[in-house]
């Protein structure tokens, strides 16, 4: 198992956010976590990575016991994360955006090149020398993805990926995720939008007040009328 | 003409000293958003250590000096990274204003330190082997040695370019200028960057101080002198960006060197007067961007609430043991009950303004000290009695705040704090300078209180009534429809403006309220002293009173009574134990700082909440 | 007056040279919910910060009931009756639930400055109805910085109904809302809406939404109006499709014209 959680804890301050979460990915699955706005999400991925240094639980990644590691040393082990709000260095070119982002390749992960990746992100290609404060939405969170890539890792964390875009740059997106897991690449992704989540997820877990209450496959969940009702609604 | 020439080549060459410690200064806020009150040290040990290193090593050679201008810069750099890595590492997390506080608690200790290995005295430094000459232009002679200096910005502004855009280091740190969480969370080592930052930093001020050595003497009080400076500099230029201070740099130091012809009295006036120009035409200064609110304390604010019984009746008990105060205390201890009153006045008005109104100050002594000032000055030729000086001093102090702040609200943050202080220094300037009015460094001396109020016991009274009534009145606006206003601005400009509500006219009113109240207490400390100084207006009066407000605590109503006591108190009684009252005060806010983040209140307020006998805002 | 609650004629934005917004035309009849749409960058946010004041059109003019908006300011138009919610909810964080919409209604009843009374003591009754019509009521004393995201979209809702407007601007007002907690916020809006026979402008990405409860589409890209008409006519429209709404596998298919 490429990721795995154990009995994670994590509070803000003197608040609680999650309870024993618990969840797995693995090299070439696109995991997702399904929950509603404030459900504990973002805190989940900010506590793998270790943004969220008040957390407690066994957290192994590659084989590492990664939760009394700090943050940087947790990513250039190759865990990438991918926030929300997608946190673009403005001031800087494209180019200069991915360089901030390079590691060294690793074995047992795919290597990108910024080549590469202008080739699974076609639209930023044409925009190397441009500032990153110029860029669409859209362009805005392919090139938050292509930053993380950059650093060659094993597995790579998507806070809601699709949020706030155009449907067709969603199924863009959709594409490319696929792409990465064919790679060979673990992709855990946190969502909203059960369309999309289902357009590309093997796995879901749902996440509610700081608890995951379902593990299963997509097709399960698909298929569980009652889960769904209860914990999305939709 | 040949004489404004070498005028002009004067002014360059004091930019490109203003210049190294700017860039110091700017690049460091840009990492670590930290105000490094401190810089202005850094640049004084410069001058210090290469003045040792200098006679140490040279015996007269090039190598000598510029070997000991070159390792003085680098032991500086040394001490940067000592003072990053001890100290500032443990309050990152703080809230921007302590960090602040800290870097003026360094301040403190090393103008004591100073003292202590060097003296007093001005120090003359050696003129730089080999460059002692001048050369003459259009028959004016000008120093050779300034001819380097001229040089030495540029290529230090070209050097910063090339590291900032052509190493992977520099890429990072404007990365990290940006959002350094990101930085962290693509893999690079945080703590690394800022140490390295900062090294830069103070090596960039150690040169600047070092390189000052043959052109000027040293002196135990060039810290403040150069970061009153360079915070302009940095201000007018833009945090963050390095062109914005070097273009800054030369128009300073040109307008100096000019200035100084045209206004020999008020240069430092002239130099504020362009700063506020330059900030209202372009509020982030020439080359920078629009910055983030300063946040007095981490996160938001808890709802206001009204005294619980338990509060009301520790308010009375209060009231009560201060009115008992005049039959146990002597008359030593009712003066200074007093002006811990005045203080308390003070910290408080100034507290409405940066906590309520969200209004960082720099400056408040201003409005202290024009209060002082206004109350003096009609004693003095109106021969008014006490009572008409005491609605004086506070017009005085309410008209400044009412010009001073209408430029000052159309700014926020770092800028409108810096705004403030270019206005106390103007204030400043021109009280000092206009000694045929103010009396100068000399003051105006025999202000005394009204015979029916001129025994202790009397004027505590007196300053109980004024001072609890101010801060009563205080409280007051920040529960009405006012205070909400202000606090609406401060929480979230985008919606009190979608709301219908005026920020910068709401603010404006506020910020002349709050200079209102600072200037009664000015007004009785002029009474209380019998006389007024310049010192009311100083920096060091100002810092004071941001030390109050945050010892106590920003975000609670409470917090600045609370700082405002403690920290008089503690002044008066480490002042009479040691001489060394500066590294005391020093070590004391530091590890305030680092041991009480949220203030005195706020920490009181937060072990209440956690162990259940406050209702949890969650 | 004019019958339209709003009438935009030939609304332009330059940036340096470039045209966020060219020659954008259209009406908005009382109690009508229009929906703005397009690609990320094409121009909406800007339409929108032109229509409330923010930012100055290069051209063109905006009309409400008849009346000139252009080059008044944000506050003028909010006392005009233009209520606002925003894409990233902006609440004040150190006041309650209550307090913020008493603090709208203290605006609106021009007492902002004054300094004797208290304020948490003015208009709780007006302020507490609105909290009751959003369905905010309970959490009346909880301080808006620890609200979930959809509450305070509630909170933001009462807020901008506190000066009985004629005319709501809502800028995606259902982002970051589980799927749940959207079709509810925007089936109180449209309720609230029809009640009070107030005209609604929205942009959103969630076409479940959209299609659900706007009356009126308008497709936004490049600047350019590119399709406009009833939810059916635009989501069929081929052009849409290709630069916008893809193939449909990202909304719910289900669902169909709506509230029209």
């Amino acid at each position: 198992m490429k990721l795995e959680a154990h009995n994670l804890n994590a509070f803000y301050g003197r608040a609680q956010i999650l309870f024993d979460v618990g969840l797995k990915a693995d090299t070439g699955e696109v995991v997702a976590l399904i929950g509603r706005n404030g459900a504990g999400k973002s805190t989940t991925f900010k506590s793998l990575v270790g943004l969220v240094t008040a957390r407690t639980g066994q957290l192994v990644f590659n084989g590492t016991d990664i939760s009394g590691l700090p943050v940087h040393d947790i990513v250039r082990l190759g865990l990438g994360y991918v926030p929300e709000d997608r946190r673009i260095f403005t001031d800087l070119t494209v180019e200069e955006n991915l360089d901030v982002g390079t590691q060294p390749a690793r074995a047992g992960a795919p290597s990108w090149t910024k080549e590469r990746l202008f080739e699974l992100f076609p639209n930023l290609a044409g925009m190397r020398n441009r500032g990153a404060g110029r860029m669409s939405g859209g362009e805005q969170q392919m090139l938050t993805i292509a930053r993380s890539l950059m650093g060659n890792p094993s597995l790579i964390m998507l806070d809601e990926p699709s949020e706030g875009l155009a449907p067709k740059i969603v199924e863009d997106m959709a594409n490319a995720i696929l792409t990465m897991k064919d790679q060979g690449l673990a992709v855990l992704i946190s969502e909203q939008n059960l369309h999309f989540a289902k357009m590309i997820s093997d796995r879901a877990y749902i996440i509610e007040k700081g608890r995951i209450c379902f593990d299963g496959t997509m097709a399960e969940l698909s298929n569980n009328d009652e889960v769904r009702n209860t914990y999305l609604a939709v | 003409m040949s004489f404004l020439f070498i005028q002009f080549l004067n002014g360059l060459a004091s930019a490109s000293s203003l210049f190294l410690v700017a860039s110091g200064l700017s690049i460091i806020f840009g990492v670590s958003r930290i105000v490094n009150f401190a810089h202005g040290s850094f640049y004084m040990l410069g001058a210090y250590m290469a003045f040792t290193l200098v006679h140490k090593l040279s015996g007269g050679t090039i190598f000598g000096f510029w070997g000991g201008v070159v390792l003085a810069a680098a032991a500086v750099a040394v001490v940067g990274a000592l003072v990053e890595m001890i100290l500032l590492r443990r309050i990152y997390q703080a809230p921007e204003l302590l960090q602040l506080l800290a870097t003026f608690g360094l301040v403190l200790i090393v103008q004591d330190l100073v003292l202590t290995i060097w003296g007093p005295e001005d120090l003359l430094g050696p003129r730089a082997p080999g460059l002692r000459g001048a050369i003459d232009i259009f028959g004016q002679s000008f120093p050779q040695y300034d001819f380097v200096l001229i040089i030495l910005g540029p290529v230090v502004l070209g050097l910063l370019w090339l590291l900032f855009h052509r190493t992977r280091w520099g890429t990072l740190i404007r990365a990290a200028t940006q959002d350094r969480e990101m930085v962290a969370a693509l893999g690079v080592n945080q703590s690394w960057l800022f140490t390295s930052v900062f090294t830069l930093g103070a090596f960039l001020a150690g040169l600047g101080g070092a390189v000052q050595l043959p052109r000027e003497a040293v002196n135990h009080v060039m810290d403040l002198q150069i970061i009153t400076e360079a915070f302009v500099i940095v201000v007018i230029g833009g945090l963050g960006s390095v062109l914005g201070a070097f273009l800054a740099a030369v128009i300073i130091g040109e307008l100096n060197a000019f200035g100084i012809l045209i206004f020999p009295q008020l240069t430092l006036v002239l130099t504020f007067l362009v700063m506020a120009v330059i900030l209202v035409v372009r509020p982030w200064g020439l080359l920078g961007k629009p910055e983030g609110v300063v946040r007095g304390g981490a996160g938001a604010e808890r709802p206001i609430k009204p005294l619980s019984p338990t509060g009301r009746n520790a308010t009375v008990a209060l009231l009560v043991a201060l009115l008992a105060l005049p039959m146990i205390s002597g008359n030593y201890g009712l003066s200074v009950a007093s002006e811990v009153l005045i203080y308390t006045l003070f910290a408080a008005s100034l507290h409405f303004m940066m906590g309520t109104g969200g209004m960082v100050s720099f400056g408040h002594a201003a409005y202290f000290g024009l209060g002082s000032y206004g109350a003096a000055l009609t004693v003095k030729y109106f021969g008014v009695p006490m009572l008409a000086a005491l609605v004086a001093g506070p017009a005085v102090a309410g008209i400044a705040a009412l010009v001073f702040g209408w430029f000052c609200v159309r700014l926020s943050g770092v800028y409108l704090a810096m705004l403030t202080l270019a206005f106390a220094q103007i204030a400043y300037a021109v009280v000092f300078q206009w000694s045929s009015f103010t009396g100068g460094d000399n003051g105006l001396i025999g202000i005394w209180p009204a015979p029916w109020a001129a025994s202790p016991t009397a004027f505590y009274y007196l300053s109980l009534l004024l001072c609890g009534g101010g801060i009563v009145a205080v409280r007051r606006i920040t529960f009405a429809p006012f205070g909400y206003t202000l606090r609406a601005c401060r929480d979230s400009a985008l919606r009190a403006d979608s709301i219908g509500i005026d920020l910068a006219r709401h603010r404006w009113y506020g910020f002349t309220l709050a200079g209102f109240f600072a200037g009664i207490a000015g007004s009785l400390y002029a009474f209380l002293k019998g006389s007024v100084f310049p010192d009311t207006i100083s920096i060091a009066t100002s810092v004071d009173a941001l030390v109050m407000v945050l010892l106590g605590g920003v975000q609670t109503l409470a917090g600045p009574i609370v700082g405002a006591a403690t920290y008089k108190i503690l002044h008066v009684s480490i002042s009479s134990y040691t001489d060394q009252w500066r590294t005391a005060l020093g070590v004391i806010i530091i590890v305030l700082v680092v041991a009480f983040p949220m203030g005195i209140v706020g920490f009181i307020q937060n072990r209440l909440l956690r162990s259940g006998r406050v209702e949890d805002a969650a | 007056m004019s019958a339209n609650t709003l009438s935009v004629r030939g609304l332009c934005k330059n940036y340096g040279g470039v045209a966020a917004v060219s020659g954008v035309d259209f009406d908005l009849a009382p109690g009508e919910i229009l929906a703005l749409i397009g690609p990320n960058g094409a121009g909406k946010s800007t339409c929108f910060n032109m229509l409330n004041g923010q930012f100055p059109p290069s051209a063109g003019s905006i009309k409400m009931f008849g009346e000139e908006l252009v080059g008044k300011k944000p506050r003028q138009i909010w006392r005009m009756g233009v209520g606002r919610t925003f894409q990233i909810t902006a609440t004040f964080g150190s006041m309650t639930v209550l307090e913020n919409v008493q603090m709208a209604l203290i605006s609106f009843h021009d007492r902002l400055r004054a300094l004797w009374p208290f304020a948490g003591g003015l208009y709780q009754e007006q302020a507490f109805q609105l909290l009751e019509l959003v369905g905010m009521a309970t959490q009346a004393g909880r301080p808006c910085s620890v609200l979930a995201y959809g509450d305070l979209k509630r909170v933001e809702l009462a807020v901008a109904l506190a000066n009985s407007p004629k005319l709501l601007l809502m800028d995606e007002p259902t982002a970051g809302m589980a799927p749940k907690e959207r079709i509810e916020l925007m089936q109180l809006t449209a309720d609230i809406v029809k009640q009070r026979g107030i005209s609604v402008l929205f942009t959103e990405h969630d076409m479940d939404v959209v299609f659900t409860h706007a009356n009126r589409i308008m497709v936004l890209s490049r600047g350019r109006v590119v399709a406009e008409g009833k939810p059916k006519e635009v989501r069929e429209n081929p052009e849409v499709q290709a630069t916008y709404l893809g193939t449909g596998a990202v909304y719910d298919h289900s669902k169909d014209t709506g509230a029209a």
